[in-house]
C-alpha cells in the first residue's frame, strides 16, 4: 500500500515540470492574450513603453463591426463546411475502395496519403501556380491553360482571384478548399480504413447470408459502426479549418477584397505588420473560443470513456 | 468479385490518383526546366532539355535555411520524444489522484490556436534574449509538443501489462530501473512513431517560424520558401525546385517509414 502511494506521488513529480511548462506557455499566455485584448495596446510606441490602459470590450466591438472580420467569419464558415464535407466524402469513398483489397491497393493508399507528409506552405505554393488564372481567355495559365489545350475553354475561370460570390460564399475559396482537401483527405481515408478493419467479419458475412446488398451493408451496417470515427474526423478537420493559416498565406493571402481572408491571416497582419496587438489579441481570443467550443466537449467525453 | 466491377474500381482509382499526382507532376517537370523554357504556354509539357538550373538556384538560396531546419528539427524531435516518454510512463504506470485531470489540462494545449499565445511568447523570448534564434524555436516545439508526445506514449505504454512493472518492483528494481531496463527497450517502435510525427510536424511548421525568427539567415526552410515567391520576378523553376527540396526530407521519411507514419497519424488522431 505504501509503495503504491509512494509510486503515485512520484508519478506526479515526474509530470510536474511538464505541467508547469504547459501552465505557463499555454494557460498563463492565454490569460495574457485575453488581458491584452481588453487593452488599448495598439501601437509600437506603447509596446516600447509598456504602458497601456484597459478599455473593456472596445476591441471586440471594433472587430465585430469590422467588415473585413465579418468577411473572415463567413469565409471560415464556408471553408469549414466544404472542406469537411469534401474531405470526409473523398476520404470515406477512398477507404471503401481500398478496403476491397484489390491488387495494388497498398500503393494507392500510400499515394493518397503522401500529401500529409508535406508542409501546408509547400501545398499552397504548388497549388497557387496551378490555379493562377493568367490572362484568360487569351493567355491562360495553370489549369486554365490545360482547359484550353483540352478544348474546354468554357471552364476557364479566375479561380482564387475571382470576386464572384453566391450569397456570402466567396467562390475564390474553392481552389483553396480543393488544395486543403488534397492535403487532408488521405488522412481521413486512413482513419476510416482503420475503422473498417476493426469491423468484425462475422457481422458482414451474416448480413451477406441474409441477402443484404453492398449498398445496404455500407449504409446500414458499416456507417453506424463508423460513427465514432466520423465524429473524430469532423473534430480533426474542424479545428484545422478554424485555425487555417499556412495554406492560405502561401497560396493566396487575403486576396482581392479579402475574398480568401481568414481570421488567422487578419490576426497575423494586425499583430505583426501593423503593431495593433490588442486588436490582434482579440481575434486570437475569438479563434480560441471557436476551437474550444468543439474541443472541450470532445476532450471531456473521450477522457470519460477512457480513450483519447 | 465480378470482373467488370474490378475494372471500374481501377478506373476510379486511376482518376483519383491523377488528382493526387498532378501537383507533384507540375512541380517535378517545372523544376527540371531551364529558365528559358519557363513560359506559361508550356507549363504542362515535359521539359525539352533537362536542366538542373532550378535546383542549383534553389539550393543556393535555401541551403542555409535547410540547415536551420535540421538544427531545429533534430534536437526538438529528440528532446520532445524523451519528455513524452517519461510523461507517458508517469501517466500510464504511476497514476495518481487527478492524473486524468492533469492529462486533460496538458492535452488541451495541443488544440489551441497558437495565435492565442503568440504575442506573449514573443515578448518572453525578447526578454530572455533568445528572440529570433533557432534555440527559441526548439524550446517552443519541445513545449508545445508535450501534449501530443505524452498522449502517444501514454497510449503506447497502456498496452504494456502492469504485471510486468509490478513483477519488477517486487524483485526490488526501483522506478528508474523499471523505466530504463524494462520500458525503454520495448519502446523503440513507440519512439520511431513519435519521432517521425514530431520530425514531420516541426519541419513543416510555419506560424512559429515566421513570427519568432525575423532574420532571413535564421529562418527555417518553410519561411524561406514562402519568401522565395515574394521576390519581384517569380522564377518558377527555382520556386518549384525549392518546394521539392523543402518537402524532400519528410517525403523520404514517409517513403522509408510509411507504416510508422500512418501509425502516428492514427495515434495522434488530431493534427495540432
Amino acid at each position: 500500500m505504501s509503495i503504491q502511494k509512494n509510486k503515485s506521488k512520484i508519478g506526479f513529480y515526474i509530470i510536474l515540470p511538464s505541467l508547469i511548462l504547459i501552465g505557463i506557455f499555454v494557460y498563463y499566455f492565454i490569460f495574457w492574450t485575453i488581458r491584452t485584448s481588453f487593452s488599448d495596446w495598439n501601437s509600437f510606441s506603447k509596446l516600447l513603453k509598456g504602458i497601456y490602459n484597459f478599455v473593456g470590450f472596445r476591441n471586440y466591438q471594433r472587430i465585430f463591426l469590422d467588415e473585413r472580420f465579418q468577411t473572415d467569419l463567413w469565409n471560415t464558415l464556408f471553408f469549414t463546411i466544404f472542406f469537411i464535407a469534401g474531405s470526409i466524402g473523398l476520404g470515406l469513398f477512398l477507404a471503401n475502395l481500398i478496403d476491397k483489397g484489390l491488387k495494388g491497393s497498398r500503393f494507392f493508399q500510400s499515394l493518397f496519403l503522401f500529401p500529409m507528409a508535406i508542409a501546408f506552405v509547400v501545398t499552397g505554393t504548388v497549388w497557387s501556380w496551378i490555379f493562377a488564372p493568367g490572362n484568360i481567355p487569351k493567355d491562360p495559365q495553370g489549369i486554365n491553360l490545360l482547359f484550353k489545350n483540352l478544348g474546354l475553354e468554357k471552364l476557364q475561370w479566375l479561380w482564387y482571384t475571382s470576386s464572384e460570390s453566391v450569397g456570402k460564399f466567396n467562390l475564390a475559396l474553392i481552389p483553396v478548399i480543393i488544395a486543403a482537401i488534397w492535403q487532408m483527405s488521405g488522412y481521413i481515408m486512413a482513419m476510416y480504413l482503420a475503422g473498417l478493419k476493426a469491423i468484425p467479419n462475422e457481422i458482414l458475412e451474416a448480413a451477406k447470408v441474409d441477402g443484404a446488398n453492398d449498398r445496404y451493408i455500407f449504409w446500414k451496417i458499416k456507417m453506424p459502426l463508423l460513427k465514432p470515427i466520423t465524429l473524430s474526423t469532423m473534430i480533426v478537420l474542424g479545428h484545422v479549418s478554424l485555425k487555417i493559416f499556412d495554406l492560405i498565406y502561401a497560396m493566396t493571402g487575403s486576396g482581392p477584397n479579402n475574398v480568401t481572408d481568414v481570421p488567422a491571416i487578419y490576426m497575423f497582419e494586425l499583430t505583426f505588420r501593423s503593431n495593433r496587438y490588442a486588436l490582434g489579441s482579440a481575434i486570437s481570443v475569438i479563434m480560441l473560443l471557436m476551437v474550444a467550443v468543439i474541443i472541450i466537449p470532445y476532450l471531456y467525453s473521450s477522457l470519460r470513456r477512457g480513450v483519447s | 468479385m465480378i470482373k467488370s466491377k474490378i475494372i471500374i474500381y481501377y478506373i476510379i482509382l486511376v482518376i483519383v490518383s491523377l488528382f493526387f499526382i498532378t501537383p507533384f507532376y507540375v512541380t517535378l517537370i517545372t523544376s527540371f526546366k531551364p529558365l528559358s523554357e519557363i513560359s506559361i504556354a508550356n507549363m504542362w509539357n515535359f521539359p525539352k532539355h533537362f536542366s538542373l538550373e532550378g535546383f542549383i538556384g534553389a539550393y543556393k538560396k535555401l541551403a542555409p535555411n535547410m540547415k536551420n531546419s535540421f538544427y531545429l528539427t533534430i534536437p526538438a524531435t529528440i528532446i520532445s520524444a524523451i519528455l513524452g516518454s517519461i510523461n507517458g510512463f508517469a501517466l500510464s504506470k504511476l497514476r495518481f489522484k487527478y492524473s486524468n485531470l492533469v492529462f486533460a489540462l496538458i492535452l488541451f494545449g495541443m488544440f489551441i490556436p497558437y495565435q492565442s499565445v503568440l504575442f506573449p511568447l514573443i515578448q518572453f523570448f525578447q526578454k530572455i534574449g533568445l528572440y529570433g534564434t533557432i534555440p527559441a524555436l526548439i524550446i517552443i516545439h519541445v513545449i508545445y509538443g508535450i501534449p501530443i508526445t505524452t498522449l502517444m506514449f501514454k497510449n503506447y505504454y497502456e498496452e504494456i501489462p502492469d504485471e510486468l512493472i509490478e513483477a519488477a518492483s517486487i524483485d526490488g528494481a526501483n522506478l528508474y530501473n523499471v523505466y530504463t531496463k524494462i520500458l525503454l527497450p520495448i519502446s523503440i517502435p513507440g519512439f520511431v512513431v513519435v519521432a517521425i510525427w514530431q520530425f514531420t510536424n516541426i519541419w513543416n511548421e510555419f506560424l512559429f517560424a515566421v513570427t519568432v525568427t525575423n532574420n532571413p539567415a535564421k529562418q527555417p526552410i518553410t519561411v524561406a520558401l514562402v519568401n522565395l515567391a515574394g521576390s519581384q520576378v517569380v522564377e518558377w523553376n527555382i520556386q518549384m525546385a525549392g518546394a521539392l527540396i523543402a518537402a524532400l526530407p519528410t517525403l523520404i521519411v514517409y517513403i522509408a517509414l510509411g507504416k510508422y507514419f500512418i501509425r502516428g497519424l492514427l495515434a495522434g488522431s488530431v493534427k495540432g
